[in-house]
């Protein structure tokens, strides 16, 4: 599915989330399936925590322990695959990088969507960082019913 | 007749990274760019690019330009020309150039060609119509003149620039209809189709464009599916509404500066079809004559940076004045390209180079 639309099967999200009780405190998704040649994500991590090695072509892994959610990765994925997800509640709180135009602002109810692209559900949009160390990408932090936690993917505002 | 050391064809990455050693090294240097502005391509790259830090990944391509052009201005040892278009490489190692309607010659101890590339295109009904696009006209209408090329567009191709420029036109209000690809599988990176998908943009494998339809201008396109021959499926047209048709079927390595010298050509369709023999130190078969970058197999700018130093050093081992820290560097930048083509998708590019090696030990 990956190869033929651009979408990863449950399966392969699914092996890049964690349980529900690891998620009390936030941690990086990376979404990246492919071995391409590219390692920023591990690079700018501070804590060390999401590792490639000299093979700048293998996929990166994360060492959930060292993870601390901080995001500074988001924005230093080039493509995007990378979200930071804690769970408070009934909601997961996402982390998601952002590129279009206009940005919402707290306190929005902007539509949740899938990696298909559709609607699934109303996101609150809690944050909004555009920080320019992230040079661009906006950071939204968003409230998700949490049966969307492996289905969320982005907002369409 | 201008006299120079080094006359360096091409201010893209690889022209601008080979320049940047050659005065490092203590050469003269002459870079001539027929666009009005440095940086190749790079100027119209508005994503963030993938790489590790030597190719300055997680910057925005149009910075990355800035990042290699500037240390070169102002540089005593280095004249910029842009707006220059070179007509003609002679084998006395001369080139004449075309700067504002002014004639020059100019004559240099080695000249790199760093061309880059020209796109392909396709073949089909009514291809000319206003609103046919290339990829690389649309990123220079959208992302460096602020032109919005049409409302709705269908991409052609799902290699790395396709769905780059398919995100870009949904980042400047364009609506992506659609992206076809007649392969059984996306070309590029799956990241950035991801993006797309998330976005709601369809993405079709084993489909490519039939026809354009529309009297004066694109009003839509014709899309049929595709077997395993990539001979067209009966039965299975679509026709999408559209303004726009963005063709992004891969590049070809502009080699034609090389022929007029005779440097010998060969085809090795991995490295997008006909391309200078290169050796190991970059030079082509025409002594003091080197080329680097997409001129001699089309790659991702992150390579044809670490090419292009390379060839800067070796441009200067030639000429008998290394480089001051040549050894260290050489090492760096060799290992940091073997890198970038170890994995899955370089291994075409090695497949390439592989049979380039080939064409020069039969010829």
């Amino acid at each position: 599915m990956l190869n033929k639309i651009g979408v990863a099967n449950k399966d392969l999200v699914l092996s890049r989330f964690f349980d529900e009780k690891t998620l009390v405190k936030p941690k990086a998704i990376l979404e990246c399936y492919e071995e391409i040649p590219c390692n920023p994500c591990s690079t700018s991590c501070p804590f060390d925590a999401i590792h490639i090695g000299e093979n700048i072509n293998k996929k990166p892994e994360l060492d959930v322990d060292k993870c601390v959610g901080c995001g500074i990765c988001i924005t230093s994925c080039p493509g995007l695959a990378i979200t930071v997800v804690s769970i408070k509640g009934e909601k997961a709180i996402f982390k998601i990088p952002y590129e279009m135009n206009p940005k919402p602002v707290k306190g929005d109810i902007v539509s949740g969507v899938n990696r298909h692209g559709e609607v699934i559900c109303d996101v609150e949009v809690v944050r909004v960082d555009g920080h320019q160390r992230h040079d661009r990408t906006v950071i939204l932090d968003v409230a998700v019913p949490l049966i969307y936690l492996h289905d969320f993917i982005t907002v369409r505002v | 007749m201008i006299q120079t050391d080094v006359l360096v064809i091409g201010g893209g990455p690889s022209g601008l990274c080979a320049a940047q050693l050659l005065i490092e090294s203590g050469f003269k240097v002459i870079l001539v760019d027929r666009s009005p502005v440095l940086g190749g391509q790079l100027v119209k790259q508005t994503h963030k690019f993938f790489g590790s830090k030597e190719q300055h990944a997680k910057t925005r391509g149009f910075d990355i330009a800035n990042l290699l052009i500037d240390p070169l201005l102002n540089h005593p040892d280095l004249e910029i020309w842009t707006g220059a278009t070179v007509l003609g490489l002679y084998p006395d190692l001369v080139a004449t150039i075309n700067q504002n309607e002014q004639y020059h010659k100019i004559q240099a101890q080695a000249i790199v060609v760093a061309s880059g590339a020209s796109e392909k295109f396709l073949a089909f009904e009514n291809n000319d119509l206003p609103g046919v696009y290339g990829a690389g006209a649309v990123q220079t209408l959208m992302n460096q003149y602020g032109v919005r090329p049409a409302d709705k567009i269908v991409m052609v191709g799902s290699g790395n620039i396709g769905l780059i420029v398919s995100y870009q036109c949904l980042q400047a209000g364009i609506q992506v209809q659609a992206i076809v690809e007649a392969a059984p599988q996306i070309g590029g990176y799956k990241v950035h189709a991801s993006k797309l998908a998330r976005l709601g943009v369809p993405i079709y494998t084993q489909k490519t464009v039939k026809k354009a339809i529309g009297k004066d201008k694109v009003e839509a396109c014709e899309i049929v599916s595709l077997d395993d021959q990539f001979k067209e499926i009966p039965g299975t047209s679509e026709v999408i509404e559209t303004d726009g048709i963005c063709i992004s079927v891969g590049l070809s390595p502009s080699y034609q500066l090389l022929d007029m010298i005779d440097a010998k050509l060969g085809y090795v369709p991995e490295l997008g079809g006909t391309i200078p023999l290169i050796d190991d130190n970059y030079m082509t078969s025409v002594n003091h004559v080197f080329a680097c970058g997409d001129g001699v197999g089309i790659e991702e700018a992150s390579a044809a940076m670490m090419e292009g130093y390379l060839t800067g050093l070796a441009v200067a081992r030639h000429l008998n004045q290394p480089h001051p820290e040549n050894e260290q560097l050489m090492k760096q930048y060799t290992n940091a390209l073997n890198t970038l083509r170890e994995g899955p998708f370089g291994y075409k590019t090695n497949v390439g180079i592989e049979k380039m090696k080939e064409l020069i030990r039969r010829a």
